[in-house]
């Protein structure tokens, strides 16, 4: 895919986000529009992966250690075939399989079960150590929000991510600024992260996160960096995609209402035209 | 004279035979491998341990990730900070995961002795009791700890294993067939039933020697699983005795005597007492004189069963 597929891609899935959303009634969608860019550019681009045996051993994972983001995740794995659209609408609804966080013995392509926060990241590591410990050459992608560093075990985990030198390690941290409460640095500051990081012994990069070309580019440095995992801090806009919803801490948890839904619909549909 | 073993040691020993059975066996701990005693493992096999240092919830998040590569993982650190400082991602990493992972979680109880309350845990068989999925096992000797360890490793899915510090007396003799789930009869009685998980089960036999005397027939069982429970074996005794006790180096509240309780008052209603800790913390000392001091011996065990006269 080049980099205009990959945003047209970006852009449905922002739509099946926005729907799903809708539909449920709840859900988050300021951080999963953050992360679109993101997820759309790896499953589509960077990883080793076959939506037709989402189970098998010698694949890439990805860990969603930022759970509330499932809905970015499902929309993501239905346009890459893992299942169908519709079903992703029955986000959060007692009979559906997708859950308000994901569940990876629900739904096909889930690689972890997340929703607490720091603990995707930690698996992850863990991932890379087994993977490792095989000798595969499969590598393994961490998606972590900004707010979710203040989580101790994230920390933990990058220490020994560093320490076992994990290569094959990706993690992103999709850096909104925004959390629940209002701004990162109001709640609780966790800025500088890669100060922070590179303490612990890992690469770090920084990328425009809605940039595909930078994802992208900063996936293959990665793979070519020897002995250390990899960070990269790609600067996002929380809300990306609809403009009343960008930047703001509100949209953090919160469905829209049905003015709030033609509106943003009418909005992807029109970047939707322009790419 | 009796021969004496703690569990932790056969959990150490049985690591390395299983590390040969098994290729696909990664070892894990927190910078207790010397206590824990899967240093002996490490000595074997360096290539499939990791000590992950003083983090214990990245040792228990790392172990689902290892796991859910399709390798079986044992990774262990003392009772208190597996269970206790680890909980939620146990629950959440492993438990909701139904990840392949064995905590085998040693210094569990009172007979921690000499570091204390901070290190004695007697919730950790409660909290774990909670997670959907778990299996939860307190080994009573050194050999059953060997078969119980190796049984969990050979098993899918998570296993709480809980192992004790101190030497104890062998209660087997190796022939017995013992499996997880299985409650094992160590002793006939009709009038009274001892029902013990670790430690206790020792003391349950000096007890049952001891009521002997005074024209008391009680029965024994192992309970070394606490869950899934032995419900058949619980309601075989309360059906033939009507007189229960449990005796576990636990909190009263949640552990092997709850469970019993539970089952009881649901199917089968029947005069129940429980030795454990009463609801409160420990203090530093001897093992034994803490399990003096703290009402868990044969002789408590013995006065005890006044309550469930008549």
């Amino acid at each position: 895919m080049n980099v205009r597929e990959l945003e047209t891609t970006a852009n449905d899935v922002r739509k099946t986000i926005i729907e799903a959303i809708y539909n449920a009634g709840s859900g988050h969608p300021g951080g999963s529009l953050s992360a679109a860019d993101i997820l759309t550019a790896l499953y589509f681009q960077v990883m080793d992966i076959d939506p037709e045996a989402p189970d098998k051993k010698d694949r890439d994972r990805l860990v969603l250690s930022k759970g509330h983001g499932a809905p970015a995740l499902y929309a993501v794995l239905a346009e890459r075939g893992y299942f169908s659209r519709e079903k992703v609408l029955t986000l959060r609804k007692p009979d559906s399989d997708f859950q308000g966080h994901p569940d990876m013995r629900k739904v096909p392509g889930v690689d972890m079960s997340t929703g607490s926060l720091g603990q995707g990241f930690s698996v992850a590591g863990g991932m890379a150590m087994g993977l490792r410990a095989e000798g595969s050459e499969n590598r393994v992608y961490a998606i972590l929000g900004d707010g979710e560093l203040q989580e101790g075990i994230v920390w933990e985990a990058a220490m020994s991510a560093g320490h076992y030198g994990l290569d094959n390690l990706t993690a992103f941290v999709d850096w909104n600024g925004l959390q629940i409460d209002g701004k990162n640095e109001d709640v609780m500051k966790v800025a500088p992260i890669g100060e922070k990081f590179a303490a612990f012994g890992w690469n770090v990069l920084s990328i425009d996160g809605h940039d595909m070309q930078e994802i992208i580019d900063a996936c293959e440095e990665a793979k070519k960096c020897k002995g250390k995992p990899t960070v990269v801090i790609a600067a996002t806009v929380k809300g990306k995609g609809i403009s009343f919803m960008e930047n703001q801490a509100g949209w953090h948890g919160k469905a829209p209402n049905d003015d709030e839904f033609t509106k943003a619909m009418e909005e992807l549909e029109g970047q939707g035209v322009q790419s | 004279m009796t021969e004496m073993i703690a569990t932790r040691d056969a959990y150490g020993k049985a690591l390395v035979e299983l590390g040969e059975t098994y290729t696909d066996l990664i070892v894990m701990d927190g910078d207790l491998s010397g206590s824990t005693k899967t240093k002996e493992f490490a000595k074997v096999y360096p290539d499939r341990f990791f000590n992950m240092g003083i983090a214990e919830q990245n040792l228990y998040g790392a172990a689902a990730g290892i796991a859910l590569t399709g390798k079986r993982v044992c990774a262990s650190t003392f009772a208190m900070f597996a269970s206790g400082r680890a909980f939620e991602i146990i629950r959440n990493s492993i438990g909701y995961t139904g990840a392949n992972v064995k905590i085998c979680a040693t210094h569990g109880g009172i007979t921690v002795g000499e570091d204390g309350a901070s290190h004695q845990t007697f919730e950790d068989i409660a909290l774990m009791r909670t997670v959907p999925g778990m299996t939860v096992i307190v080994p009573g000797d050194g050999v059953s700890a060997d078969k119980l360890v190796k049984a969990a490793v050979a098993m899918d899915g998570p296993v709480y294993m809980r192992l004790g510090r101190s030497k104890i007396p062998v209660v087997y003799d190796g022939s017995e067939n013992i499996s997880i789930g299985k409650a094992n009869k160590l002793r006939e009685g009709k009038d009274l039933s001892i029902i013990a998980d670790g430690i206790m089960v020792n003391e349950g036999l000096k007890a049952a020697e001891m009521l002997k005397a005074d024209g008391i027939e009680a029965s024994v069982t192992d309970m070394h699983t606490v869950k899934p429970l032995d419900e058949e074996a619980v309601l075989e005794e309360a059906g033939k005795t009507g007189r229960i006790l449990v005796a576990e180096e636990h909190s009263v509240i949640g552990g092997l005597g709850s469970a019993v309780a539970d089952l009881l008052i649901r199917e089968m209603p029947v005069k129940a007492a429980f030795i454990g800790q009463q609801d409160c913390y420990g203090r530093s000392g001897k093992p034994d004189q803490l399990l003096s001091m703290y009402h868990m011996t044969a002789e408590d065990i013995v006065s005890k069963t006044k309550e469930l006269a008549g």
